[in-house]
Order: C-alpha cells, then structure tokens, then sequence
C-alpha cells in the first residue's frame, strides 16, 4: 500500500529543485522524515536539501518524526525572512 | 469601536500605513501604535535596488492570525490589525504594518515589537534582495523555532551575503 502527498518548495529550495510542487508515493505509515530521505536519494540537486528541514503538514509546522495521510500537503520551510 | 482582532492579511495589495492604523482604538485607549517596515536601499554595505517578497500564502495567512490572537492577550484588548505584502516592492515601499491599541502605552510597545519579532521568526515568508549590480540573493533566513535545520547542504552559489 501507498500514500501520497502533494510537497511544496518556496524560496531558496525551489530554485535548488526546480519545481515549487511534486506529489511523491510513499510506503505506508511513513513520516516526514521518510519523505526527506526520499527525495534527497534522488540524488542532485534533490540531495542538497537539508537533512532536517523545517516542514509544514497541513499548513502547521511539524516535527519529522510526524506520520503522514495520503493527500496531506508537505511545505519544505526554508528559513523564513519576513517584515 | 473596534473589540475584536480586527484585521489580518498577506498578499500583494499596496499598505496605506494610516488605513492600518485607523483600524484600531477605542474611547478606552491611550495608547495607539503603528509599527512599519519600510524597503531600504542597502543590506550588508550593498547597494539594493528592490525586493521581492515571496510566500506561502495560505499558511502565513493562519499563522500571522495566531501571532495577532497572542499579541492581544499581551495586549489586554484585541485591537491588533496587520499587514504583510507580497511581491515585488521598490525602495521606501511599505513591506509590513503593524497597529495595536491600549488603555495604557506599554501594553501597546509590547505586543508591537511581539508581532515584529514573531513575524521575523515564523512567518513563511521570504525575500530576495536585487542589488544594484543587477544579481540577486534570497536574505538569510530564521529558522522557525521547533523545526529542523533549514541550510542547504550545499551553499547555493546564487545566494547573496
């Protein structure tokens, strides 16, 4: 079985990966970090992302350890530089 | 007059400072604030020409209304109204405002400079710096507190100073 989320990049992270949105499958009862390690396996430029990245689910700042729903939107926060 | 957070919000519309300003009081209050951060033309002893602000709308939008609902319990009142844009802005050009009132003043210096503060720590948003010279860079970022550690394995030979 296999969920899949939607992952967005904003800022410094998109312009490293090229896209600002990617949905990834991923195994069941996989958390967020599962989905950093994916994708920093697909190699460059992917591996370059940091191995702990703030990340948002859902629009709320989540730990890695947080599993994940299919459908959920996983935001790769780079640090933030408002006001 | 005015008893709740009155107004929130991120996007690309132009801040009229004293619109944001106007939003808050009440007969009660002798104390009223506006905070804003203006677009300047240097950073680092570089020369910078304009920004532009990037964001993830839907979540700043959330989190910059929680930021507002703690500042009016700093407050003692709830009469908080906040700006952010997005987009690109020139020199002078208003990035954000800020307004809160109060009976008392220092309720109101103190939920001001909470909302910056915050505003500087966890809102996503981001900005990237166009220098004179014609190159840019996204400004050095905070990483939200909480969260991972968010530099880039590898430096990003784009990124300014």
């Amino acid at each position: 079985m296999t969920l899949s989320v939607n992952t967005l990049f904003f800022a410094s992270y998109r312009d490293l990966v090229g896209v600002s949105e990617l949905v990834v499958d991923l195994s069941d009862g996989s958390t967020v970090g599962d989905l950093v390690a994916t994708l920093r396996a697909r190699g460059a430029p992917w591996d370059a992302l940091p191995e702990e990245p703030a990340v948002a689910v859902n629009q709320t700042y989540a730990f890695l350890d947080e599993p994940l729903d299919s459908g959920d939107e996983v935001a790769f926060i780079p640090p933030v530089a408002g006001g | 007059m005015s008893s709740r957070v009155v107004h929130c919000s991120v996007g690309p519309d132009v801040i009229l400072p004293s619109d944001v300003l106007a939003r808050v009081g009440a007969d009660e209050d002798g104390a009223a604030l506006l905070f804003v951060g203006v677009v300047r033309n240097h950073a680092d002893g570089r020369p910078v020409s304009g920004m532009r602000y990037d964001a993830y709308v839907d979540m700043a939008r959330k989190e910059l209304a929680v930021i507002a609902d703690e500042a009016a319990e700093r407050l003692g009142t709830k009469r908080v109204a906040v700006e952010h844009r997005t987009g690109e802005l020139s020199i002078g050009d208003v990035s954000v405002a800020i307004a809160v009132s109060s009976p008392h003043r220092a309720e109101s210096f103190d939920a001001a400079r909470y909302v910056i503060e915050e505003i500087k720590k966890r809102l996503p948003v981001w900005k990237r710096e166009h220098y004179e010279d014609g190159s840019g860079g996204w400004v050095e970022g905070t990483i939200p507190p909480g969260t991972g550690r968010g530099a880039l394995v590898q430096p990003d030979a784009e990124r300014g100073p």
